[in-house]
Protein backbone atom coordinates (compact mmCIF):
# COMPACT_ATOMS: atom_id res chain seq x y z
CA UNK A 1 0.00 0.00 0.00
CA UNK A 2 1.31 3.48 -0.93
CA UNK A 3 2.40 5.90 1.98
CA UNK A 4 2.40 9.34 2.18
CA UNK A 5 5.05 10.54 4.57
CA UNK A 6 4.87 14.25 5.86
CA UNK A 7 7.57 16.03 7.24
CA UNK A 8 7.52 18.76 10.10
CA UNK A 9 9.59 21.18 11.57
CA UNK A 10 9.65 23.48 14.35
CA UNK A 11 10.28 27.34 12.58
CA UNK A 12 13.63 27.99 11.69
CA UNK A 13 13.68 31.29 13.80
CA UNK A 14 12.49 30.19 17.06
CA UNK A 15 14.18 28.01 19.98
CA UNK A 16 14.17 24.54 19.85
CA UNK A 17 14.93 23.07 23.18
CA UNK A 18 15.32 19.38 21.97
CA UNK A 19 17.93 20.22 18.95
CA UNK A 20 19.37 22.30 21.99
CA UNK A 21 19.73 19.36 24.65
CA UNK A 22 21.20 17.21 21.69
CA UNK A 23 23.48 19.71 20.75
CA UNK A 24 24.92 20.00 24.04
CA UNK A 25 25.14 16.09 24.36
CA UNK A 26 27.21 16.30 21.28
CA UNK A 27 29.61 19.11 22.83
CA UNK A 28 29.82 16.47 25.90
CA UNK A 29 31.09 14.12 23.46
CA UNK A 30 33.42 15.78 21.98
CA UNK A 31 31.89 15.84 18.94
CA UNK A 32 32.77 19.65 17.64
CA UNK A 33 32.16 19.65 13.69
CA UNK A 34 28.46 19.82 14.04
CA UNK A 35 26.69 23.61 15.13
CA UNK A 36 23.76 22.88 15.90
CA UNK A 37 20.85 20.13 15.81
CA UNK A 38 16.61 20.60 14.94
CA UNK A 39 14.63 18.09 15.48
CA UNK A 40 11.36 17.59 13.68
CA UNK A 41 8.59 15.11 13.12
CA UNK A 42 7.51 12.69 10.26
CA UNK A 43 4.48 11.19 9.86
CA UNK A 44 3.71 7.75 7.61
CA UNK A 45 0.33 7.21 6.79
CA UNK A 46 -0.48 4.54 5.22
CA UNK A 47 -3.28 4.65 2.47
CA UNK A 48 -6.05 2.45 1.47
CA UNK A 49 -5.92 2.66 -1.87
CA UNK A 50 -4.91 4.80 -4.46
CA UNK A 51 -3.52 8.17 -3.71
CA UNK A 52 -5.38 10.89 -5.47
CA UNK A 53 -5.18 14.38 -6.32
CA UNK A 54 -8.44 14.41 -3.20
CA UNK A 55 -5.90 11.99 -1.34
CA UNK A 56 -2.83 14.35 -1.59
CA UNK A 57 -5.51 17.44 -1.01
CA UNK A 58 -7.24 16.12 2.36
CA UNK A 59 -3.90 14.99 3.75
CA UNK A 60 -2.35 18.67 2.81
CA UNK A 61 -5.29 20.32 4.67
CA UNK A 62 -4.30 17.64 7.88
CA UNK A 63 -0.74 18.67 7.54
CA UNK A 64 -1.04 22.22 8.03
CA UNK A 65 -4.07 22.11 10.15
CA UNK A 66 -3.53 18.82 12.62
CA UNK A 67 0.16 17.42 12.49
CA UNK A 68 1.64 21.15 12.70
CA UNK A 69 0.46 24.21 14.04
CA UNK A 70 1.66 27.31 11.93
CA UNK A 71 2.18 28.94 15.07
CA UNK A 72 5.25 27.50 16.04
CA UNK A 73 6.03 24.47 13.15
CA UNK A 74 6.60 24.11 9.01
CA UNK A 75 5.15 21.64 7.21
CA UNK A 76 8.52 20.57 5.12
CA UNK A 77 7.45 18.14 2.56
CA UNK A 78 4.96 15.83 1.90
CA UNK A 79 6.16 12.40 -0.47
CA UNK A 80 4.19 9.85 -1.39
CA UNK A 81 6.39 6.53 -1.78
CA UNK A 82 4.65 3.57 -3.70
CA UNK A 83 4.52 0.21 -2.82
CA UNK A 84 8.15 -0.51 -2.56
CA UNK A 85 8.71 2.53 -0.44
CA UNK A 86 10.40 4.31 -3.54
CA UNK A 87 9.24 8.04 -3.71
CA UNK A 88 6.70 7.79 -6.40
CA UNK A 89 6.97 10.31 -9.33
CA UNK B 1 -26.64 30.67 40.92
CA UNK B 2 -23.95 30.97 38.09
CA UNK B 3 -22.50 27.86 37.15
CA UNK B 4 -18.85 27.40 35.43
CA UNK B 5 -18.51 23.86 33.58
CA UNK B 6 -15.08 22.00 34.00
CA UNK B 7 -14.22 20.07 31.12
CA UNK B 8 -12.78 17.01 31.81
CA UNK B 9 -10.57 15.46 28.70
CA UNK B 10 -8.58 12.26 29.09
CA UNK B 11 -5.12 12.71 30.90
CA UNK B 12 -6.95 16.18 32.75
CA UNK B 13 -5.44 16.00 36.48
CA UNK B 14 -6.72 19.35 37.89
CA UNK B 15 -10.25 19.34 36.89
CA UNK B 16 -11.60 18.16 40.42
CA UNK B 17 -9.25 21.39 41.80
CA UNK B 18 -11.02 23.89 39.57
CA UNK B 19 -14.30 22.61 40.48
CA UNK B 20 -13.35 23.18 43.63
CA UNK B 21 -12.30 26.24 43.48
CA UNK B 22 -15.33 27.41 41.66
CA UNK B 23 -17.11 26.40 44.47
CA UNK B 24 -14.97 28.35 47.19
CA UNK B 25 -15.78 31.27 44.97
CA UNK B 26 -19.00 30.96 45.22
CA UNK B 27 -20.56 29.34 41.60
CA UNK B 28 -21.60 25.80 41.06
CA UNK B 29 -19.30 23.55 39.05
CA UNK B 30 -20.05 21.34 36.29
CA UNK B 31 -18.27 18.68 35.20
CA UNK B 32 -18.65 18.37 31.53
CA UNK B 33 -17.25 15.77 29.35
CA UNK B 34 -14.87 15.95 26.03
CA UNK B 35 -16.68 13.36 24.22
CA UNK B 36 -19.66 15.69 24.08
CA UNK B 37 -21.62 17.75 22.43
CA UNK B 38 -23.42 19.59 25.56
CA UNK B 39 -22.51 22.48 27.32
CA UNK B 40 -25.16 22.01 30.50
CA UNK B 41 -26.45 24.94 30.17
CA UNK B 42 -23.50 26.31 31.88
CA UNK B 43 -22.23 30.33 32.53
CA UNK B 44 -18.69 30.16 31.81
CA UNK B 45 -15.68 27.46 30.90
CA UNK B 46 -12.53 26.24 32.51
CA UNK B 47 -10.23 24.40 30.62
CA UNK B 48 -8.09 22.29 33.13
CA UNK B 49 -4.56 21.51 33.42
CA UNK B 50 -3.20 18.07 32.90
CA UNK B 51 -1.93 16.19 30.14
CA UNK B 52 -4.38 15.33 27.82
CA UNK B 53 -3.36 12.78 25.30
CA UNK B 54 -0.15 12.07 27.18
CA UNK B 55 0.30 15.58 25.72
CA UNK B 56 1.25 13.36 21.82
CA UNK B 57 1.70 15.24 18.57
CA UNK B 58 1.87 18.70 20.54
CA UNK B 59 0.73 19.88 24.40
CA UNK B 60 -3.27 20.19 24.22
CA UNK B 61 -3.30 19.54 20.12
CA UNK B 62 -5.49 16.71 20.12
CA UNK B 63 -8.11 17.42 22.91
CA UNK B 64 -8.56 21.00 20.59
CA UNK B 65 -9.83 18.73 18.13
CA UNK B 66 -12.23 16.73 20.67
CA UNK B 67 -16.22 16.76 19.89
CA UNK B 68 -17.11 19.55 23.29
CA UNK B 69 -14.17 21.83 21.71
CA UNK B 70 -16.84 22.86 18.65
CA UNK B 71 -19.34 24.34 21.53
CA UNK B 72 -16.33 25.65 23.43
CA UNK B 73 -15.34 27.35 20.17
CA UNK B 74 -18.74 28.51 19.22
CA UNK B 75 -19.82 30.00 23.03
CA UNK B 76 -16.42 31.77 23.50
CA UNK B 77 -17.39 33.18 20.07
CA UNK B 78 -20.26 34.80 21.83
CA UNK B 79 -18.46 36.09 24.56
CA UNK B 80 -18.94 33.66 27.35
CA UNK B 81 -15.86 33.76 29.66
CA UNK B 82 -13.63 30.85 28.65
CA UNK B 83 -10.46 29.93 31.03
CA UNK B 84 -7.56 27.86 29.89
CA UNK B 85 -5.51 26.79 32.86
CA UNK B 86 -1.98 25.15 31.50
CA UNK B 87 -2.83 22.54 29.40
CA UNK B 88 -6.18 24.58 29.24
CA UNK B 89 -4.28 27.56 27.49
CA UNK B 90 -2.38 25.00 25.82
CA UNK B 91 -5.70 23.68 23.89
CA UNK B 92 -6.94 27.14 23.63
CA UNK B 93 -3.62 28.07 22.05
CA UNK B 94 -4.16 25.26 19.74
CA UNK B 95 -7.63 25.84 18.84
CA UNK B 96 -6.83 29.51 17.85
CA UNK B 97 -9.25 31.45 20.80
CA UNK B 98 -5.88 32.38 22.04
CA UNK B 99 -3.17 34.09 19.93
CA UNK B 100 0.75 32.23 20.17
CA UNK B 101 2.09 28.86 21.12
CA UNK B 102 3.88 26.92 24.01
CA UNK B 103 6.74 24.87 23.46
CA UNK B 104 8.89 22.63 25.55
CA UNK B 105 10.87 25.15 28.66
CA UNK B 106 14.05 26.74 27.32
CA UNK B 107 16.23 25.09 29.99
CA UNK B 108 14.56 21.75 29.13
CA UNK B 109 13.12 20.73 32.52
CA UNK B 110 9.91 20.72 34.16
CA UNK B 111 9.43 23.20 36.72
CA UNK B 112 7.37 23.79 39.89
CA UNK B 113 7.18 26.76 42.05
CA UNK B 114 4.98 29.16 43.87
CA UNK B 115 5.02 31.62 41.00
CA UNK B 116 5.25 35.38 41.54
CA UNK B 117 2.98 37.17 38.30
CA UNK B 118 2.02 40.56 37.69
CA UNK B 119 -1.95 41.00 36.43
CA UNK B 120 -1.31 43.32 33.47
CA UNK B 121 -4.66 43.49 32.05
CA UNK B 122 -7.71 43.83 34.67
CA UNK B 123 -10.60 44.51 32.34
CA UNK B 124 -11.35 40.82 31.23
CA UNK B 125 -14.03 38.50 32.47
CA UNK B 126 -11.07 36.23 34.62
CA UNK B 127 -9.14 39.26 36.21
CA UNK B 128 -11.46 42.38 37.02
CA UNK B 129 -11.67 41.90 40.51
CA UNK B 130 -7.61 42.47 40.76
CA UNK B 131 -6.35 45.90 41.35
CA UNK B 132 -4.30 47.46 38.33
CA UNK B 133 -1.00 45.93 38.42
CA UNK B 134 -1.29 43.81 41.04
CA UNK B 135 1.07 40.87 42.46
CA UNK B 136 0.02 37.44 43.30
CA UNK B 137 1.83 34.16 43.79
CA UNK B 138 0.16 31.69 42.53
CA UNK B 139 1.53 27.44 41.97
CA UNK B 140 3.39 26.86 38.17
CA UNK B 141 4.00 23.41 36.85
CA UNK B 142 4.98 22.86 33.25
CA UNK B 143 7.42 21.10 30.99
CA UNK B 144 5.95 22.87 28.01
CA UNK B 145 5.16 26.17 29.00
CA UNK B 146 7.53 28.44 26.91
CA UNK B 147 5.05 31.60 25.00
CA UNK B 148 6.08 31.96 21.81
CA UNK B 149 4.79 34.01 18.93
CA UNK B 150 5.57 35.69 15.42
CA UNK B 151 7.29 39.38 16.51
CA UNK B 152 4.26 41.26 14.77
CA UNK B 153 1.91 39.54 17.16
CA UNK B 154 4.00 39.85 20.05
CA UNK B 155 4.16 43.62 19.37
CA UNK B 156 -0.05 43.66 18.95
CA UNK B 157 -0.74 41.73 21.95
CA UNK B 158 1.87 44.17 24.22
CA UNK B 159 0.01 47.34 22.39
CA UNK B 160 -3.11 46.37 22.64
CA UNK B 161 -3.08 45.12 26.38
CA UNK B 162 -3.80 41.66 25.85
CA UNK B 163 -0.85 40.48 27.70
CA UNK B 164 -2.68 39.10 30.68
CA UNK B 165 -0.10 38.12 32.89
CA UNK B 166 3.78 38.47 33.16
CA UNK B 167 5.99 36.65 34.79
CA UNK B 168 8.14 38.25 38.07
CA UNK B 169 11.34 37.83 39.70
CA UNK B 170 12.70 35.08 37.13
CA UNK B 171 10.82 33.80 33.96
CA UNK B 172 10.37 30.04 34.37
CA UNK B 173 9.84 28.89 31.17
CA UNK B 174 12.23 31.08 28.30
CA UNK B 175 8.64 32.77 27.75
CA UNK B 176 9.19 35.66 25.56
CA UNK B 177 8.59 39.23 27.16
CA UNK B 178 8.01 36.97 30.56
CA UNK B 179 4.52 36.41 29.12
CA UNK B 180 2.46 34.08 31.61
CA UNK B 181 -0.68 34.59 30.18
CA UNK B 182 -2.57 35.72 27.49
CA UNK B 183 -6.58 37.94 26.58
CA UNK B 184 -7.98 37.71 23.68
CA UNK B 185 -9.31 41.29 22.14
CA UNK B 186 -13.02 41.11 23.65
CA UNK B 187 -11.50 40.11 26.81
CA UNK B 188 -13.45 36.85 27.54
CA UNK B 189 -11.16 34.33 26.62
CA UNK B 190 -7.47 33.94 29.17
CA UNK B 191 -5.22 31.38 29.58
CA UNK B 192 -2.18 31.42 31.40
CA UNK B 193 0.32 29.01 32.55
CA UNK B 194 0.50 28.90 36.68
CA UNK B 195 -2.18 27.63 38.48
CA UNK B 196 -5.02 30.03 40.27
CA UNK B 197 -7.28 27.20 40.98
CA UNK B 198 -4.27 25.67 43.75
CA UNK B 199 -3.95 29.01 45.60
CA UNK B 200 -8.17 29.54 46.61
CA UNK B 201 -8.06 28.05 49.93
CA UNK B 202 -5.77 28.78 53.15
CA UNK B 203 -3.99 26.08 54.47
CA UNK B 204 -3.86 24.45 50.37
CA UNK B 205 -1.79 27.54 48.58
CA UNK B 206 1.62 28.80 48.37
CA UNK B 207 3.55 30.30 51.45
CA UNK B 208 2.81 33.83 52.29
CA UNK B 209 4.82 36.36 54.58
CA UNK B 210 1.83 35.58 56.97
CA UNK B 211 1.59 31.65 57.05
CA UNK B 212 2.65 28.67 55.33
CA UNK B 213 0.32 27.91 52.30
CA UNK B 214 -1.91 30.20 52.99
CA UNK B 215 -1.96 32.16 49.54
CA UNK B 216 -5.37 32.18 48.16
CA UNK B 217 -4.41 34.68 45.20
CA UNK B 218 -6.16 32.27 42.51
CA UNK B 219 -9.65 33.13 44.00
CA UNK B 220 -10.23 36.17 42.44
CA UNK B 221 -9.90 34.29 38.47
CA UNK B 222 -13.23 32.83 39.79
CA UNK B 223 -14.94 35.59 41.37
CA UNK B 224 -13.67 37.69 38.63
CA UNK B 225 -16.02 35.75 36.07
CA UNK B 226 -18.90 35.33 38.47
CA UNK B 227 -19.08 38.95 38.99
CA UNK B 228 -18.87 39.89 34.71
CA UNK B 229 -21.58 37.38 34.29
CA UNK B 230 -23.93 38.78 37.17
CA UNK B 231 -22.56 42.54 35.66
CA UNK B 232 -24.03 41.23 32.11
Amino acid sequence: MPTIVVEVMPKAELLDPQGKAVAGALIRLGKTRFSAVRIGKRFELTVDGEVTDAVLAEVTDLANDMFSNSVIEDVVSITVLDNSGAVAS
Amino acid sequence: MTSIGVVTFPGSLDDRDAQRAIRLAGATPVALWHGEHDLKGVDAIVLPGGFSYGDYLRCGAIASFSPIMAEVIDAAAKGMPVLGICNGFQMLAEAHLLAGGLIRNSHGSFICRDQRLRVENTSTAWTNEFDDGAEITIPLKNGEGGFIAAAETIARLEGEGQVAFRYLDVNPNGSINDIAGVTNERGNVVGLMPHPEHATEEGFGPDTALAMRNGTDGLKFFTSAIRSLVSA
